[in-house]
């Protein structure tokens, strides 16, 4: 994987971007049971496009990014309830799709349960599992210090920002997201990576994203560098 | 035209990133096949990507197979059951269509990398893939979601044997047993149908046609044609009325060869009666500007579809940042998050619904614009869809979920 390398301690910080492809699968549902028996047996990457794919397409669509599955069931099987349920799973908390896929597929179960909802889509509005093949390529920019990577930061495409804060926590199974973990690792920057780590990357758009953490580090330069005299003047 | 001449319009980063991936193909030969080089959506996207690929560095080609009368009879009798008219080929004809195919051979450049074969036309050229290796893929620019089976049986004898297809939506594909992608049409925001527009080209565009812009305009642009439901368009705006009191433009072509537009218009204009309010205007072909102007003069964009291709009408109004109406048919749910970027009907009634919602409610109809030209922006302009290509070519390489370039 590239960016392992970029990660280390005491390396330069590569930023990556991330493009797809969508590769449609041939399977469809047209109600839950379709659903759900689909769902327990796609590959991670079907379940990966369906929960994040709105974020980058649709990154103006804040605060409600929703995963596909809560917007079909609400629109075209008409069952609000379930798709307020199925909106509201906090995708930060899932540290592997397969996670994310049980806890789909158990809201879901619940619900068919107890609604016995056998409502059908109406004609041309079934659900299509899409797979999503991603592509990862380097970037020009690198970063050895907090005012490069800010500058990184700006000119990178949003595809960059969801490799580096979505792709590697969740499809990746890293435990934290590539930025916090490199300004922790290389620059000691504990804090900051923390105050990244915790946002909740969800509930922005990718652009308000940025701007998030555009702010965060102009923020911290100046102390950091009134820390850096203070310590050479000791 | 210049990539970076959409820079102002996707951001340097998009432009950037197209050069990223274009560097991984450098080398890589691809030849475009169709059957025609004017006229049809398909040369128009050709006649854009092809010299953006170049410019990118991709060694692109495009070349066109040549039939008589008699092939492309043939070949138009296939489009119209591939979607769902009831046709029948003779063997004649199933002869007569492989033979033109091995007729033209020669187009097929050997020293080519992927053959990106375009539509049913060219679809048998396929059988030199033994002989010629590399890589082939099937492009399918028509929703075959309700095909023929008898026709559609012989089209995918050939396209079975690709590596890979494409088609524009999901709902316009078939079980198949090769790799099937998904790349939506796009706009091209700087051509003349999309490009921005001085109020003083709109005002002038109106004057011509006889608008004039006292009452709130809702606007359908599509040709005359029952499945574009003009007739429902009306009924539309008439329910709309009551409350409102509005104008309604239906704005498109006809074919003179074409005894069903004849008969739809008659109906229109049945239906229209005698109301000053209702504008049928009948453009000729190419009349972008007039398009161009007529959406951005809307207030509201109605798409009242009974089945579409894709729709890009759609994504034409979105990207004026206008407020649409559409029935949730064909590519247009893509086009349309509901309630997000516009609103999808099911019902005459509940289109008159929405449209009154919008022209009520101003500021709704701005957000739901808003958020429909960035859509757009995002995921319908001629720049995604440039990329996908690229990536095809990539993913035809590679099995996997992700892939290290």
């Amino acid at each position: 994987m590239p960016q392992k390398s970029s990660s280390k301690a005491g390396e330069t910080f590569h930023f990556f971007t991330r493009v797809h492809l969508r590769e449609l699968t041939g399977l469809r549902a047209h109600n839950l049971t379709e659903l759900l028996e689909h769902l327990r047996t796609v590959p991670g990457s079907v379940i990966y496009h369906h929960t994040h794919h709105f974020l980058q397409q649709h990154q103006y669509l804040s605060p409600e990014p929703p995963n596909d599955f809560a917007y079909w069931v609400t629109e075209s099987l008409n069952n609000n309830r379930l798709g307020e349920r199925l909106a509201s799973i906090n995708t930060t908390e899932f540290p592997t799709i397969r996670d994310l896929r049980e806890k789909i597929i158990k809201t879901i179960e619940s619900e068919a349960e107890r609604k016995k909802d056998q409502n059908q889509a109406p004609e041309g509005e079934e659900f299509h599992f899409v797979r999503a093949v991603s592509f990862v390529l380097p970037t020009p920019y690198v970063a050895t210090d907090l005012q490069e990577f800010l500058e990184g930061l700006k000119k990178v495409t949003i595809g960059s920002l969801y490799y580096h804060i979505f792709e590697s926590r969740l499809r990746l199974e890293k435990p934290t997201n590539d930025f916090s973990h490199w300004l922790e690792e290389n620059l000691g920057e504990k804090a900051l990576a923390g105050q990244i780590n915790k946002l909740d990357p969800y509930t922005h758009t990718m652009e308000g994203l940025r701007k998030r953490l555009i702010s965060l580090i102009e923020k911290r330069i100046p102390k950091m560098q009134k820390e850096s005299h203070e310590a050479k003047r000791l | 035209m210049k990539l970076r001449d959409y820079e102002s319009i996707v951001g340097r980063d998009v432009i950037d990133e197209l050069c990223l991936i274009a560097e991984k193909l450098k080398g890589k030969k691809i030849q475009n096949i169709n059957s025609t080089a004017v006229g049809g959506g398909v040369a128009e996207i050709l006649n854009r990507l092809v010299p953006f690929l170049q410019e990118l560095g991709v060694d692109a080609s495009w070349d066109v197979i040549k039939g008589g009368d008699q092939f492309f009879k043939i070949t138009k009798k296939i489009h119209n059951a591939l979607h769902g008219k009831e046709e029948t080929l003779t063997p004649e004809e199933c002869e007569h269509f492989l033979e033109i195919n091995e007729r033209n051979k020669n187009v097929l450049r050997p020293e080519a990398d992927v053959f990106f074969i375009h539509d049913p036309q060219p679809a048998a050229l396929v059988r030199y893939k033994k002989e010629l290796g590399k890589r082939w893929v099937w492009r399918c620019h028509i929703d075959i979601s309700v095909a023929n089976q008898e026709v559609w049986r012989f089209i995918r004898s050939f396209v079975e044997n690709y590596d890979g297809s494409i088609f524009s939506a999901p709902s316009f594909s078939f079980p198949l047993p090769i790799r099937q992608f998904l790349i939506s049409p796009s706009i091209d925001p700087l051509s003349e149908k999309n490009r921005d527009l001085s109020e003083e080209e709109i005002e002038s565009v109106l004057n011509k046609l006889n608008i004039y812009r006292d009452k709130p305009i809702l606007t359908q642009i599509s040709r005359f044609d029952f499945l574009k439901d003009p007739v429902g368009g009306i009924e539309v705006y008439q329910l709309v009325k009551k409350y409102v009191d509005c104008q309604l433009i239906l704005a498109g072509g006809t074919a003179d060869d074409d005894p069903e537009s004849t008969e739809v218009l008659l109906k229109v204009r049945e239906k229209a009666a005698d109301d000053p309010d209702i504008h049928i205007l009948l453009l000729p072909p190419g009349s972008d500007i007039e398009i161009n102007a007529l959406q951005r003069a809307s207030d509201v964009v109605l798409q009242k579809s009974i089945r579409e291709g894709f729709g890009l009408t759609v994504a034409e109004a979105l990207w004026k940042a206008k407020p649409v109406v559409a029935s949730a048919v064909g590519g247009i749910p893509l086009q349309i998050t509901h309630k997000h970027g516009g609103l999808l009907c099911r019902s005459i009634e509940g289109a008159a619904h929405f449209v009154k919602q919008l022209l009520q409610n101003p500021d709704y109809a701005k957000r739901l614009g808003e958020n429909g030209r960035e859509h757009v922006r995002q995921n319908f302009l001629l720049t995604r869809h440039l990329k996908e290509y690229m990536l095809l070519f990539l993913a035809l390489e590679h099995e996997e979920d992700i892939v290290y370039l």
